[in-house]
């Protein structure tokens, strides 16, 4: 799922009127990290099809800034679904991506088989490899890190 | 025991039930949870829990595939289905089988052929039980059920009360069962208008022995769906509960049977007659009534009959001790045409009483999500008699707290306070027909 503008205003209207000081929603392919007092929100990423993030940041409440993430917890790829994950099309070939790889949302970054179903694993989101968090040839449960993303432009 | 580690493949009450019996047995347990149920008391209680995938059964309990990658991938040599779900998933076995995997339940074949309601019902004749009817409508008479060759608890019947009525229902129900379950074939079935449901517990091993373990009488009912259960039925004469027990012991023989089972008669509380109904090729919701009068364990009988050993215990052992109650506590509202009740429950507690067995993955806080079936919780009362039982249960009922969803609780205490249900052997329709004036009792 994605979220719209609309989604975000509100969640922003809400966090606004609360005493919350800190938000942060993770789903499929977003996640969005709001703190209060004068902080900076994130929001992370931005689905392809999204035409720009600039609505987004133009909704700016009570001093907030919306800034794409810089060093820090980037966005995770999660795993789609149990299976054994891996990092290549097959023994002895070069990995999809590795540290320091750019992806963008349609970039095959790995494979889960599940009973000899090999289910290709896109990233959902631009940026640059920064982590990888899970261990080819092993088993990765549902919604488990497979990378990090430093999220971009 | 040869094996050593079990993937459990289910959720609830039933998977922290197979956790527990796997630790009695020095077992490791493996429970593949959804998203949803990954903090339940089964995932804590398990010796290592894997995400199977999002909350809705299509995307996590029901995809063979994964539970067998994910048994795989974990290094167990077993897999425990419990109830509903794949449990009685023909495919989903030979799955497990085709992997090297130790399913615990009957073979595939067995449980194809179990499956198929028809098939069932001519193995039953030819082990030689009787069968309510066969043919055509003529030969069956009026009033009679439609049943699809491919439903099965409860599913998929239709009443047909005379001749007029037969055309258009017998199409209605084929198109039903091909909808339903991808098989529009259906049989009919003379009704018996006093009927109680009982049901035989069968155990039977790989080294061919096969044990009944008494009866249960599961007449309290709601749109075909049991809502209270008990061991050993009501004013059963001797005579017809050993004729019952060896008929079902016929019939597991008959078809090879394998593991823990349950073969279900319809009994005719006018002429004391009783004909087979179905086989179920799994640990039964109603076990523990079972467990609480002979002292077995069935669940761990099921993990040694699936490790190859034999059964613990001979025929002769057998042993019915007391009476047992069980009463199943849903979330689902009486008075607003039970309607399931999803929510988060603030919280829960039941009082510990002796001969009181409680079955339940409610704690303070659960959150009973909506992609499941509404079972909170299982209470069991095991007495010296049918009285004590009823006290026990009714006591437990008085206690419990629930709060947070809607639940059945004053119903099911209106049920066992009721001077029918006391005096016993209630019939299949008594709970539907009771139901108003029991609920102005739970109204008032």
């Amino acid at each position: 799922m994605g979220l719209s503008d609309e989604d975000v205003r509100e969640i922003l209207r809400i966090i606004d009127s609360s005493p919350l000081e800190e938000l942060r929603i993770e789903s499929e392919g977003f996640a969005l990290h709001v703190r209060k007092g004068g902080g900076l929100i994130e929001a992370l990423p931005e689905p392809a099809e999204r035409p720009s993030p600039a609505p987004v940041a133009a909704v700016e409440p009570s001093g907030a800034a919306v800034l794409p993430s810089g060093a820090g917890e980037g966005v995770v790829i999660a795993s789609p679904l149990l299976g054994t994950f891996y990092r290549a099309e097959g023994p002895g070939r070069p990995p999809f991506v590795d540290v320091g790889s750019r992806v963008e949302p349609g970039t095959t970054v790995g494979i889960v088989e599940v009973m000899k179903m090999m289910n290709s694993v896109p990233a959902g989101v631009s940026g640059v490899i920064e982590e990888v968090c899970a261990e080819n040839a092993q088993l990765v449960e549902y919604g488990q890190p497979l990378f990090r993303v430093r999220g971009g432009p | 025991m040869t094996i050593a580690r079990v993937f459990v493949a289910n959720r609830g009450e039933i998977a922290l039930r197979i956790v527990r019996a796997c630790r009695e047995l020095g077992v490791e347990a493996v429970l593949g949870a959804s998203e949803v149920d990954m903090f339940s008391p089964a995932a804590r209680a398990a010796d290592r829990v894997v995400c199977i995938g999002p909350g809705p059964s299509a995307q996590s309990y029901l995809r063979a595939d994964t539970l067998v990658a994910a048994a795989l991938g974990t290094g167990c040599d077993a897999i425990h289905p419990g109830y509903g779900f794949l449990s009685e998933s023909a495919p989903f076995a030979a799955r497990a089988r085709e992997h090297g995997l130790v399913f615990v339940g009957p073979p595939p074949e067995v449980i194809e052929l179990a499956g198929d309601k028809l098939r069932a019902r001519e193995e039953a004749v030819l082990a030689g039980l009787a069968v309510l009817g066969g043919g055509d409508a003529s030969e069956v008479g009026f009033p009679l059920l439609v049943k699809a060759a491919g439903g099965g608890g409860g599913r998929g019947i239709k009443l047909v009360r005379d001749a007029g009525e037969l055309g258009a229902l017998l199409s209605l129900a084929r198109s039903e069962a091909g909808s339903a379950f991808g098989d529009e074939r259906v049989y009919l079935e003379r009704f018996v208008a006093a009927a109680r449901h009982i049901e035989v517990q069968v155990a039977a091993d790989e080294l061919g022995s096969v044990i009944a373990l008494g009866e249960r009488d599961c007449s309290v009912q709601r749109r075909y769906q049991k809502v209270i259960e008990e061991s050993p039925a009501p004013g059963l004469p001797d005579a017809t509960r050993d004729a019952l027990c060896e008929a079902a012991i016929a019939f597991a023989r008959r078809i090879s049977y394998r593991n823990v089972g349950t073969v279900e008669f319809v009994l005719d509380a006018a002429s004391g007659e009783f004909f087979f109904l179905e086989c179920n090729c799994r640990i039964q919701v109603e076990h523990p009534v079972t467990e609480a009068v002979t002292g077995v364990d069935l669940v761990c009988e099921q993990l040694r009959i699936a490790a190859g050993d034999p059964l613990s215990l001979a025929q002769e052992a057998v042993r019915v001790d007391g009476h047992a109650i069980e009463c199943r506590l849903t979330a689902e509202d009486p008075e607003r045409g039970f309607q399931p009740s999803p929510g988060r429950i603030a919280r829960f507690a039941v009082p510990a009483l002796p001969g009181l067995r409680v079955d339940t993955h409610c704690e303070d806080g659960t959150f009973v999500a909506p992609y499941y079936d509404s079972l909170l919780a299982k209470l069991i009362a095991h007495g010296r008699d049918r009285a004590h039982a009823i006290t026990i249960l009714s006591a437990a009922l008085e206690g419990l707290e629930c709060d947070g969803v809607r639940t059945n609780r004053d119903l099911l205490a209106r049920v066992l306070a009721d001077g029918e249900y006391a005096a016993g052997a209630v019939t299949t329709t008594w709970l539907e027909g009771a139901l108003p004036a029991l609920l102005e009792g739970v109204a008032a």
